[in-house]
């Protein structure tokens, strides 16, 4: 069943939204990337795992055209119309949330489609607040909702949930995954967290050494189903691919038992 | 006797239905807390309060302080006759041209030097140098070039305006966030766009600061220079007063200077909070 969507989503890809060959990066000395391969179909999610410094977010400024300050080889095969949630949500202080919302777009449309993004978060209601007057939350959504209104062809996410607290996380994964399931971007989404990865993703990457050592897909296809078999094996091969081989192994025990 | 017998109200001592602060009604802990009505006017009020008592007790010499009484009276005459509004019409369009053409060009320096590398390597060491001249120590090479007339004025009061707008701008524009760079760059904002929606709201913090000490500094070159060349404006009527020994009218210009500084910066005080309501900070 699962395997039956993905073969679909296959098929439908022209060509890869995504397309990373040989790509190196150092700052200084230190290779940071060492030819990393990476390919991602038209509206497939990907979740992107690794130590802290193992370069994640290296990855991710390649792909937005944000590597100044970094020597390297190779340039990713992106679309122009990328998009990034940063892990803060960086509005910028001085404008109104629905300023925010449609920074940069052009057209007499623009600001009626950025009422529409805010209303899919959920915060129609306060397109004229400051930043500062929105919990954290609340200003995550508005970033989301800056991203999507763009429509990207790919979205790039950093760690876009680190500083939610759990219950808020568990609603901004409903929330990116309907918005996604609405919108088909493709996604790269940065976690520390192996639960939110299989959550949310289709595929999920594993980077160590400048290079991608693990590409599992995940068992679960729309709604996660924690508790199986399946999502256990998962997890657990996730997470020895992470250096947590005992921790692993012992959590496995415990969900197969 | 009986007193040692009486036991304390036990409701008081348990506290249990002392009515509850409402939330909002007490100031945060650290902040300085609410603004209170008038609070500004405070230690003004205290000054004139201690110079009357000194005065009315006769410890103050009248020629060298006149009291507050005679301060009075003579800026009602002043006023009655029309010299006092004269003379500050003259120094306001002064200190107003000043500091519109010193703000200009502070503002346009600022935001060329912040904008790009060969801008700020031509202009900010210029600027850092002038910075270290006193108004004064100007005005005779302006004299030469300038003559003793109004240009020559306006030209000093704006030159020491520039300064302040120059630094505190060009700080502001420099300390902006990268991480609202590379959002700019995310979301593919045109050169125009940036500045006008990222680089001038972020440095308006740091122009209304620099606007702050430019008033002040555009009274203060003002007075320069009326006492050094002017047949008008509040300095030549205080440099007029002090060879006829008249210290009530010197007295009049001090306190006439005084309300302008006060005035002008409250109303950039006000103009920061208004366009910075964006702002959580202490003060609010
Ligand atoms: N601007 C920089 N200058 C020098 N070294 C850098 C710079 N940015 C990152 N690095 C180094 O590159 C390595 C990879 O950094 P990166 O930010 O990509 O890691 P990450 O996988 O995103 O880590 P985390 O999960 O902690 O965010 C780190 O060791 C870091 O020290
Ligand atoms: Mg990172």
């Amino acid at each position: 069943m699962a395997t039956d969507t993905r073969e679909l989503s296959a098929a439908g890809r022209g060509r890869a939204a995504v397309r990373i060959r040989g790509l190196e990066r150092s700052f200084g000395p230190r290779k940071i990337l060492d030819g990393l391969e990476l390919d991602i179909a038209p509206g497939e999610f990907v979740a992107l795992l690794g130590r802290s410094g193992s370069g994640k977010s290296t990855l991710l400024r390649a792909l937005a055209g944000l590597d100044h300050d970094v020597t390297g080889k190779g340039v990713p095969d992106a679309p122009d119309d990328v998009s990034v949630v940063f892990q803060d949500a960086r509005l910028l202080p001085w404008k109104p949330v629905l300023d925010n919302v449609v920074l940069g777009l052009d057209g007499p449309g623009a600001r009626e489609r950025g009422r529409a993004a805010l209303a899919e978060v959920g915060l129609a209601e306060r397109e004229s607040a400051w930043p500062v007057e929105l919990s954290g939350g609340e200003q995550q959504r508005v970033s989301l909702a800056r991203s999507l209104v763009r429509e990207p062809r790919l979205l790039l996410a950093d760690e876009p949930f680190g500083a939610l607290d759990a219950l808020t996380r568990i609603r901004m994964h409903e929330l990116l995954r309907k918005l996604c399931a609405a919108h088909r971007p493709a996604v790269l989404l940065v976690t520390h967290d192996v639960d939110e990865a299989i959550e949310l993703a289709d595929r999920v990457v594993v980077l160590e050494q400048g290079r991608l050592i693990a590409d599992l897909p995940s068992v679960t296809d729309g709604p996660p189903r924690p508790g199986t078999p399946e999502h256990a094996a998962l997890r657990g091969e996730l997470l020895a691919r992470l250096g947590l081989g005992a921790a692993a192994a012992s959590k496995r025990e415990e969900v197969l038992v | 006797m009986s007193t040692l017998t009486k036991k304390p109200a036990p409701e008081r001592a348990a506290g249990a239905d002392r009515p509850g602060r409402a939330p909002g009604t007490r100031g945060p802990r650290l902040a300085p807390g609410r603004p209170r009505r008038f609070g500004k006017a405070l230690g003004p009020v205290v000054l004139v309060a201690l110079w009357s008592a000194g005065s009315a007790a006769g410890l103050i010499e009248p020629r060298l302080l006149s009291p507050p009484w005679t301060v009075v009276a003579t800026a009602g005459d002043l006023i009655a006759d029309g010299r006092l509004q004269g003379h500050l019409a003259a120094s306001a369009q002064r200190a107003l041209l000043g500091l519109v053409f010193g703000t200009a060009a502070g503002l346009l320096l600022a935001v060329a030097a912040g904008l790009s590398r060969i801008g700020e390597g031509l202009i900010d060491g210029p600027v850092q140098m002038k910075r270290a001249l006193p108004s004064l120590a100007l005005v005779p090479l302006l004299v030469l070039w300038f003559g003793i007339g109004e240009t020559m004025k306006v030209v000093t009061v704006a030159l020491a305006v520039f300064v302040p707008v120059y630094i505190h701008t060009h700080n502001g524009l420099r300390t902006i966030d990268s991480r609202y760079v590379e959002l700019s760059e995310t979301v593919r904002l045109s050169r125009r766009r940036f500045v006008r929606h990222v680089v001038l709201p972020g440095a308006l913090p740091g122009f209304l600061l620099g606007m702050r000490f430019a008033v002040t500094a555009a009274w203060l070159a003002l007075v320069v220079v009326e006492q050094v060349n002017a047949t008008s404006g509040l300095g030549y009527m205080m440099e007029l007063a002090r060879t006829y020994g008249q210290t009530e009218i010197i007295i009049v210009g001090l306190v006439v200077y005084g309300l302008l500084g006060l005035l002008s910066d409250g109303l950039v005080r006000y103009t920061e909070r208004r366009v910075l309501s964006w702002r959580r900070t202490l003060a609010n």
